[in-house]
């Protein structure tokens, strides 16, 4: 179940090509380092109990109903935005050109920490690699948060 | 002496006569693909691709001429959202023409006519005698307006044969949670979904501009229908249910992630005028056989849901989405098939974690018009693998069928494009 088969997924995805000219990250201080895992860790839990039943074990989605988390715009963009797509749940939104017609419920009972570890977690998941979501963030994204 | 002598000149002259009356009945010899193409099929079928589309074709429907009718998903980078093939040789079939600029899910053909949806309504195009669409830029709209807010959102059709057109208008909702697929959150109190969705609705086939108000709500209580057939033999509307999702998500504390993948059953429903199946306040178990009370509405996964609502003609593994309903009425098949039902399941997402189901074409054995038996997989291996089939990641993804006069079956995928055309071959 935890097999990443990506290959027939990456046909239908169109890949921002903001990813694609990502410098490769440059090497951390150990703290950091140990930092993003720990997040990864606690994110994968998470995913694991609330995101894994529509977005599936490799992240994939579910064509034409569920997004993928692969590398798409909102997964590796602006941090608000996501944030926010948690909170608030999703619906009604093409992503990358393809539309998703199941309702994303609120996931607003998630705490700030858990909010940050899970993003963390898809962040650095599935091929995708984009900069750590910190719990101070997401209580700055839900304090002004307006659905 | 004499009369011997004319029985031995008849029976030439009639063994002739036969033959060429075969010859005029004899459809176009199919070939096989290579591995029959993929599928996995009882013996003595074989099947073949008749085309790739490059695109997402739904239902499908085949003219008494041979011409193949199928609606798109999204129209294609012409515009189109139905393309007309025909065919060419061995079986297979090219596209010769394309219109209608909508998307979509429903095509089926009745009596002169093609009959196509949108997700917000129901079109016709009348065809010449060569089984072509004369207006393709001027279709009759026959009904409009229909609620779709994007989930649930085929407007799938059938037809009687008194003239009405039967629509599947899905609910907008997982199981009519105040909060749609949030965790917790409790049902509606008398669902108001119910009103313009949740059930199948009658039109007139020939009416212009129906809308809600011209309609009646034929049957409700089902939460979304793809898949649904007019059953000629009994003369009644049967119909394919996908079974409410995320038991687990919702109420953890009621039901494990397993369960959550084994229940409810994918059921098929005999429907009359005014039938009620339950969604949303029930669920059917398929181990226990019993329509349960969903817990959004005070179910706890032991309570039964009250007796008024209607009962499946017949029950199948859980989140399989079938997707194509067809009572086969060839005579190419095998004798025992005839007026069985084919049912196209898509294949399972609702499972994970636990393995994903489905990807095939079912057959399931009728008699005087009810379930009778158990049914059976047909047609295997869209997916392409076990694995592929286990993670959800298939290949291909069954989603139409149709029969084309020579009594042969047509199944579109959905993911990739492909149509499929399986016959049988044993003489």
């Amino acid at each position: 179940m935890q097999k990443l088969s990506l290959l027939c997924l990456l046909g239908f995805l169109s890949l921002p090509l903001a990813a694609q000219k990502k410098p490769a990250p440059k090497p951390k201080a150990p703290a950091a380092s140990a930092d993003l895992s720990a997040s990864v860790a606690q994110g994968k839990k998470i995913y694991t109990q609330y995101c894994l039943s529509c977005h599936q074990a490799d992240g994939g989605g579910v064509q034409n109903m569920n997004p993928p988390l692969i590398k798409t715009s909102y997964v590796l963009g602006d941090k608000t935005r996501l944030t926010k797509v948690l909170l608030n749940g999703l619906q009604d939104v093409d992503i990358d050109g393809e539309p998703y017609n199941n309702v994303m419920p609120s996931h607003d009972f998630l705490t700030d920490q858990q909010i940050a570890d899970v993003l963390t977690f898809v962040r650095n998941s599935f091929g995708n690699k984009a900069p750590a979501i910190k719990a101070a963030e997401v209580k700055a994204v839900r304090a002004t948060n307006k659905k | 002496m004499k009369r011997n002598l004319t029985r031995y000149l008849l029976l030439p002259a009639a063994l002739v006569g036969s033959l060429s009356l075969y010859a005029l009945t004899t459809p176009p010899t199919l070939v096989a693909d290579a591995n029959n193409a993929g599928l996995k099929l009882p013996t003595g079928f074989g099947a073949l691709v008749v085309a790739e589309t490059g695109a997402r074709p739904r239902h499908l429907t085949i003219t008494p001429q041979g011409n193949i009718y199928v609606k798109l998903n999204r129209v294609n980078k012409a515009g189109q959202g139905i393309l007309m093939l025909q065919p060419t040789s061995g079986g297979k079939a090219e596209v010769k023409t394309g219109f209608g600029d909508y998307g979509g899910t429903g095509m089926y053909y009745k009596d002169g006519y093609l009959y196509a949806s949108s997700d917000q309504e129901v079109f016709r195009y009348k065809l010449n005698d060569k089984g072509e669409v004369t207006n393709p830029g001027q279709p009759e709209k026959i009904i409009t307006g229909l609620i779709n807010r994007r989930q649930h959102e085929s407007k799938s059709i059938t037809l009687d044969n008194a003239g009405n057109v039967y629509v599947n208008i899905g609910a907008y909702s997982n199981s009519c949670q105040q909060r749609d697929r949030q965790k917790g959150s409790l049902g509606q109190p008398n669902c108001p979904v119910l009103d313009s969705a949740g059930g199948i609705w009658q039109f007139k086939a020939n009416q212009l501009n129906q809308t809600y108000g011209n309609g009646t709500r034929y049957t409700t209580g089902l939460r979304n229908v793809v898949g649904l057939d007019w059953n000629q033999q009994d003369n009644q509307l049967f119909v394919m249910q996908h079974g409410r999702d995320q038991l687990h998500d919702i109420f953890p504390d009621m039901y494990t992630s397993q369960q959550s993948a084994q229940l409810p059953a994918e059921c098929m429903y005999a429907v009359k005028k005014g039938d009620n199946a339950g969604w949303p306040y029930l669920y059917y178990d398929p181990t226990q056989n019993k329509k349960m009370l969903a817990p959004e509405y005070g179910g706890d996964g032991k309570k039964e849901a009250d007796s008024k609502f209607i009962d499946p003609a017949a029950a199948y593994p859980a989140h399989m989405a079938p997707n194509g309903l067809l009572f086969y009425t060839g005579n190419m098949f095998p004798e025992r098939y005839k007026n069985g039902a084919f049912i196209a399941f898509h294949g399972s997402w609702n499972r994970a974690p636990e393995p994903q189901a489905g990807y095939f074409v079912v057959f399931q054995p009728f008699k005087n018009g009810k379930p009778d038996g158990k049914w059976e997989v047909f047609a295997d291996n869209f997916a392409g693998t076990p694995e592929k089939v286990a993670s959800g990641r298939a290949d291909h993804r069954p989603c139409g069928l149709a029969q084309a006069p020579d009594g042969s079956l047509y199944v579109t995928d959905d993911s990739k494009g492909t149509i499929y055309r399986i016959f049988y071959n044993k003489k």
